[in-house]
């Protein structure tokens, strides 16, 4: 692999919630009141290579929004470094934060919500690049006629206003609001959830062709495994914060490795005739508050042995190009 | 058999100062029990409010204007406000997408099931406790007896969606209305889910109608599917005819959109175009400025074509194998 765009080394992310005055009176009372601690994300190291697709995929409380955010720089790290083309990102320095923003840009699950509704579409796109001189004065409405027509729209739609566009339109314009800034990394966080499946392969058709004629470079975060096969060369496993299986996507699905990998590819409905039995997991996901010792997964696991319930299986080399963080990898559950 | 559930003709139409607009469209259907009909469409198709219909829980400026609805023999239509009250949640019961719309947050789970369960039958409150914990049971729900002194924000989001099922089955209805209830969960737990109502409506014989925009869940639970498109049934058949064989081209394009269905990388078959506005719905068949088989024919009313017990809404239906 070529020297990689960004590199995610050993990141955790921590939340903490002071308790309130009350809790502080009864925690003195009971001998509590201890901050309530939220590992949203755990040691988590990846590497993304310039003009790879990398999805990540998880359930809720996994910790994939969390780690779009760090790396759009939205959240501070609690440890470890993100480094984008070598260089660490910061919020400290606010030069380099400055110019983070508009190396990284989001595109958010809800058009409805990401776009100003009182904002012409235009002046939406124009913002950014306007703000950071990217652009000269004179050329912004050129350009915003262009984006727009490179995101499937008309270049006169610049002065309408969102309420005008249905979810997919809007959610075009969200993608030329990120394309505006020129950035070398986007991160998608759950893109095309909330649209209409007709609409949605829309989307994903655009998002393929610029990302492969503009050699984009973008985290895919999604919950979808379809849609995380269609558009992702590798594909990051996360389970209760932590990253459980790192692989070229036709591998991970061809021959997933974690059981908890396997667990929910069974457990998702496919289009197809006949019956099928679901194969459901077991149990429930557990809280982020207070997670199991050992390996995350071990309570809802088939698979699991003592191993599991002492020691934090983790992320090693299976082969040449996948990594796994499972001790049936790595030594045996016994 | 007679069917559990028969829908005939079911029109609902919307009055609002910008005009008038029919939601639900001429909409025919009936689930026999034990059976599991998905109802799948699009935003704005009129799955929901289909759904709402039947229940009668259509509100202002919304009317059932025409058409019937039976449940075991009895026409809904044709009840007062109190028998309909005493035919829903007996007879008929709904399970909404948000469990949190069907439970009472500051009750217990116990206290507000066992309410339930006595506003149709005359028992002894430890009697209606118990009928509720043998219902958490049928749900799967670990340690039903502990759960039912938990308050609703106590459980999980997929433990909620349970109990909502569970105060649905409290009175063995005949049949169970269940608008998008696993959109919300996670799919580890969507297939808990799946798998529990396929079982109840195989041990029980409870007839469901699963509304849903995931065409991925009703192929895999469903025995017969209703595609849905601008507030009309455009097709209607068994699972196997109408995944397996779709003659709509509504419904051919939707499974091709599908990203699964198609080599990863490759291009998206796609619908051109977005789902109408009901208050701006084109002559003749609703989805002809986006279909690719519309020709001058397709300006008056789609009729309607028959095959095997396979209905599509269509003037030139795709002649499948």
């Amino acid at each position: 692999m070529s020297k990689p765009l960004l590199t995610i080394d050993q990141v955790s992310k921590r939340f903490t919630r002071k308790p309130g005055l009350a809790e502080r009176l009864a925690g003195r009372l009971t001998g509590g009141g201890e901050p309530v601690v939220v590992h949203a994300l755990t040691d988590v190291t990846l590497e993304v290579a310039r003009g790879e697709v990398l999805g990540v995929v998880g359930e809720s409380g996994c910790g994939k929004s969390t780690l779009g955010r760090v790396v759009a720089g939205i959240h501070a790290p609690s440890d470890g470094t993100v480094m984008l083309d070598g260089k660490p990102i910061t919020r400290d320095q606010r030069g380099t934060a400055e110019k983070l923003t508009t190396q990284v840009q989001m595109i958010h699950q809800d058009p409805f919500a990401s776009l100003n509704p009182r904002m012409k579409v235009g002046e939406t796109i124009a913002e950014g690049p306007r703000y950071h001189k990217i652009i000269p004065a004179d050329a912004v409405s050129e350009r915003v006629g262009s984006l727009l027509e490179q995101v499937g729209l008309e270049a006169a739609y610049a002065d309408r206003l969102p309420h005008q566009f249905s979810g997919g339109q809007r959610q075009r314009i969200a993608i030329a609001r990120a394309l505006a800034m020129e950035p070398e990394l986007l991160v998608l966080d759950e893109a095309v959830a909330s649209l209409d499946v007709s609409i949605q392969a829309q989307v994903l058709n655009l998002f393929m062709d610029l990302q492969r004629n503009l050699g984009l470079t973008a985290l895919f975060i999604s919950h979808d495994l379809s849609v995380v096969r269609h558009v992702c060369d590798r594909v990051a496993i996360m389970y209760l914060g932590r990253l459980v299986e790192l692989a070229p996507a036709k591998d991970l699905y061809e021959r997933p490795l974690h059981p908890y990998t396997s667990a929910l590819f069974a457990s998702v409905p496919t289009v197809g005739t006949g019956k099928r039995v679901f194969e459901a997991i077991q149990g429930e996901i557990p809280s982020p508050i207070n997670p199991p010792p050992g390996c995350a997964f071990h309570p809802r696991c088939p698979q699991a042995g003592p191993r599991c319930r002492r020691e934090v299986p983790r992320l090693a080399q299976a082969d040449e190009l996948r990594t796994v963080a499972c001790h049936l990898n790595d030594g045996g559950v016994a | 058999m007679s069917a559990a559930l028969d829908v005939s003709g079911l029109t609902t139409r919307f009055d609002t100062r910008g005009g008038s607009v029919t939601a639900v469209n001429d909409v025919s259907f009936s689930v026999e029990s034990g059976r599991i009909l998905g109802l799948v469409g699009e935003s704005g198709s009129g799955k929901s409010v289909t759904g709402f219909s039947i229940m009668g829980l259509v509100d202002e400026p919304g009317q059932v204007v025409a058409g019937s609805v039976t449940v075991d023999g009895v026409d809904l239509r044709s009840l007062s406000d109190d028998d309909m009250r005493k035919m829903r949640g007996s007879r008929l019961a709904m399970v909404f997408q948000d469990p949190m719309m069907t439970l009472n947050p500051v009750l217990r789970i116990g206290d507000q099931m066992a309410m339930a369960v006595r506003v149709h039958r005359k028992m002894p409150r430890r009697d209606a406790l118990e009928e509720s914990r043998k219902a958490l049971e049928i749900v799967g729900i670990p340690s039903p007896a502990e759960r039912l002194k938990a308050y609703p924000h106590q459980l999980s989001g997929g433990m909620r969606q349970r109990v909502a099922i569970a105060m649905a089955l409290l009175h063995r209805p005949s049949v169970i209305i269940a608008d998008e209830p696993t959109t919300a969960l996670d799919v580890s737990i969507q297939g808990q889910i799946l798998a529990e109502v396929r079982r109840l409506a195989d041990d029980i014989g409870t007839a469901i109608v699963w509304v849903t925009h995931d065409l991925a869940v009703v192929s895999s639970l469903a025995d017969d599917i209703c595609v849905m498109y601008a507030g009309r049934i455009v097709e209607r058949g068994t699972a196997e005819q109408v995944i397996g064989n779709p003659r709509h081209p509504y419904t051919q394009g939707l499974l091709d959109s599908i990203p699964a269905r198609q080599e990863p990388g490759g291009h998206l078959p796609q619908i051109p175009g977005s789902t109408p506005q009901l208050s701006r719905l084109p002559s003749g068949c609703p989805f002809r400025p986006r279909c690719s088989r519309a020709t001058e024919q397709c300006k008056s009313e789609p009729p309607i074509d028959s095959r095997d017990g396979q209905i599509v809404l269509c003037h030139h239906p795709l002649e499948g194998s």
